[in-house]
């Protein structure tokens, strides 16, 4: 009888111990698998590094230090610089910020302060939406609507507007083509705009209920509470979402590259066409014969990721200050 | 008193300015979507038609549809998502659940968050270099791989956030009753963040599918049907691009059409993830 059950129970004991080395191996081979995975997210990027950095190497290596500050770009003669895809990228996405940022900070103001409780959602969403479309959507609106709009009714009357200002006359000098740089800043604004919005909208959101409160409770009007309280509260998380929505800015490429005119020169108009790094690179790449052009193109999709990568680094980084304070 | 009047007075006006102005703001964001999704609809509608679901791209001057580029499209876009997702998933649970605390998973949420920002065409030519350059041509299979890469940073991003909300307290009962942790994770965190990490495959879904960047030089385009992984693809977005520019008028409807094919699919997706997730941001 004794007997009996002792070997019931060792041989449980046994199939509890395998049981138990089974689950220790299988949960082993789980969590070295998600640990793999979670490298690998680094492995990208530093792949990514590495990758432009040898596709690049015999075109910098040929033109030097001066690629970045030669504008001709002459496949021709294989003569390249990348002084005007830079000069356009960084002009574009400049005058987008410069437009959206005022814009979006508006429509973050309007959601947590203005804005009727059963609308929020909705319109909340309907400018998250924005953020969803597909940039070649933005490119083929851009090109057949937008442009043609542009060129018929705002750019002449902004050069009949601007006539004989010195300064203003030749930013805004004709012929009014539509397409250039000045459509290509707006286009990016309307990008950027949802980006910039919903960042502002979730660290306006983040602001106590109390300091609001008090100010509101002094007299403030609502003005003052944004401007003196909510803005500076918020200040880091603001930045954060503009240097995000800058990012975005300088590295797109398809609706760029459907209004920007693709031309390799810097002109003084901001209606002239122009190009950008990722412009050029979506133009051009499938064309290049020969390894300099190829390899000149890399230079600039690498020149691109290091302006994008300090960016986008500064805004999380700045995103992760709002965090912490509000996790604290 | 006076003065204090029309301090008050010029304090209300302010404010009522501003105030105008967000409204104004909110206004122009609500415009633009009104007027793309409007021209989208009345460029796109007229040349919607069954020959565009069943006939192929045509040449210049000759009506045909979309198939194989539709075809394209949805093959690449199946395969990144099945390659992306699994490493997506893995590597949030690990930032969630085995590794939280660790250094490692700051600094793959850092770079994470770095990659799903990127500008997506540098991700075109990083696979050019990994993938098309060695093998001596441009094929689907490059395509699909660069829609991947996009995919992992989205998965990773929702699969972590979500696993983060999953209450421990649900952990630790698994836990008590002897479970490893892996079945933990499998049976408890996993069912209970399930509707977001579905969410953020839906949002993958809805990034890539009108990705073109990445593909112009790793799928390429291709005229004619094609279901050879090992060869140029067509798909969607690049052949808008094509079409777009061309001076054809039948290739700039068709162009048209395609637009509107993606942005319905694209919103269509977006809505469905929003609303898995509805109930947990009202509360």
């Amino acid at each position: 009888m004794t007997a009996v059950s002792e070997a019931a129970t060792s041989s449980a004991m046994r199939t509890r111990e395998a049981t138990v080395r089974r689950f220790a191996v299988t949960d082993m081979v789980f969590r070295t698998a998600t640990r793999l995975s979670a490298m690998l997210v680094l492995v990208l990027l530093g792949g990514v590094a590495i990758s432009l950095v040898a596709g690049s190497w015999e075109a910098l290596s040929k033109f030097g230090f001066s690629f970045l500050t030669t504008e001709s770009w002459n496949p021709v003669t294989e003569n390249f610089g990348a002084l005007a895809p830079i000069y356009g990228t960084i002009v574009t996405s400049a005058i987008a910020i410069l437009i959206a940022v005022p814009i979006g900070i508006g429509i973050a103001v309007f959601l947590t302060e203005l804005c009727p409780r059963p609308l929020r959602r909705p319109i909340g969403i309907a400018v998250e939406l924005l953020a969803g479309i597909p940039s070649i959507i933005y490119g083929i609106w851009g090109l057949f609507v937008f442009a043609p709009f542009l060129q018929t009714t705002v750019q002449p009357f902004i050069i009949w507007l601007f006539k004989g200002i010195p300064g203003l006359d030749s930013l805004f000098a004709g012929p009014p083509y539509g397409i250039g740089l000045l459509t290509s800043s707006l286009i990016l604004a309307i990008m950027v705009l949802p980006f910039i919005t919903s960042i502002t909208k979730d660290v306006f959101d983040t602001v106590p209920a109390v300091l609001k409160e008090s100010a509101y409770g002094i007299g403030c009007t609502t003005w003052e509470v944004t401007r003196r309280v909510t803005i500076p509260y918020t200040r880091v998380g603001i930045m954060g979402g503009v240097m995000l929505g800058l990012g975005r800015a300088l590295g797109e490429t398809m609706a760029v590259t459907f209004v920007i005119g693709n031309a390799h020169r810097i002109s003084a108009s901001l209606f002239a066409p122009g190009t950008t790094i990722s412009a050029t690179i979506a133009n051009e790449f499938t064309e290049a014969d020969g390894n300099l052009y190829t390899s000149s193109l890399v230079s600039l999709g690498l020149i691109l990721f290091i302006i994008t990568f300090i960016i986008l680094a500064l805004a999380r980084y700045m995103l992760l200050r709002i965090d912490s304070r509000t996790g604290a | 008193m006076s003065t204090a009047q029309s301090l008050h007075q010029s304090r209300k006006r302010k404010n009522g300015v501003m105030m105008t102005l967000c409204v104004v703001a909110a206004g122009i964001g609500l415009a633009w979507l009104a007027l793309i999704l409007g021209a989208l609809l009345y460029k796109g509608l007229s040349g919607v038609s069954l020959s565009v679901f069943t006939e192929m791209t045509p040449p210049p001057g000759d009506a045909g549809g979309l198939l194989n580029a539709i075809y394209g499209s949805i093959v690449m876009t199946i395969i990144g998502i099945f390659v992306g997702t699994p490493i997506g998933v893995l590597a949030g649970t690990y930032m969630a659940e085995y590794g939280r605390f660790s250094k490692l998973t700051t600094v793959v949420r850092f770079i994470n968050d770095i990659l799903l920002s990127a500008p997506s065409i540098i991700i075109g030519l990083f696979v050019y270099e990994l993938m098309v350059r060695p093998m001596g041509h441009f094929s689907a299979i490059a395509g699909a791989v660069a829609l991947s890469i996009l995919v992992i940073p989205v998965v990773v991003r929702t699969t972590e956030d979500m696993l983060n909300l999953v209450p421990n307290a649900l952990r630790e009962a698994g836990t008590a009753i002897g479970a490893p942790r892996w079945v933990v994770i499998r049976s408890v965190a996993y069912r209970a963040a399930l509707s977001g990490i579905v969410t953020g495959i839906l949002l993958a879904i809805a990034r890539i599918s009108g990705e073109t960047a990445p593909l112009l030089f790793t799928a390429l385009n291709n005229q004619f049907w094609s279901s050879n992984l090992n060869a140029p693809m067509a798909s969607l977005p690049v052949t808008i691009f094509q079409f777009a520019l061309s001076p054809y008028e039948e290739w700039q409807q068709l162009a048209w059409t395609g637009a509107l094919i993606i942005t319905l699919t694209v919103l269509g997706l977006s809505i469905i993830a929003r609303s898995l997730t509805g109930r947990r941001e009202d509360r």
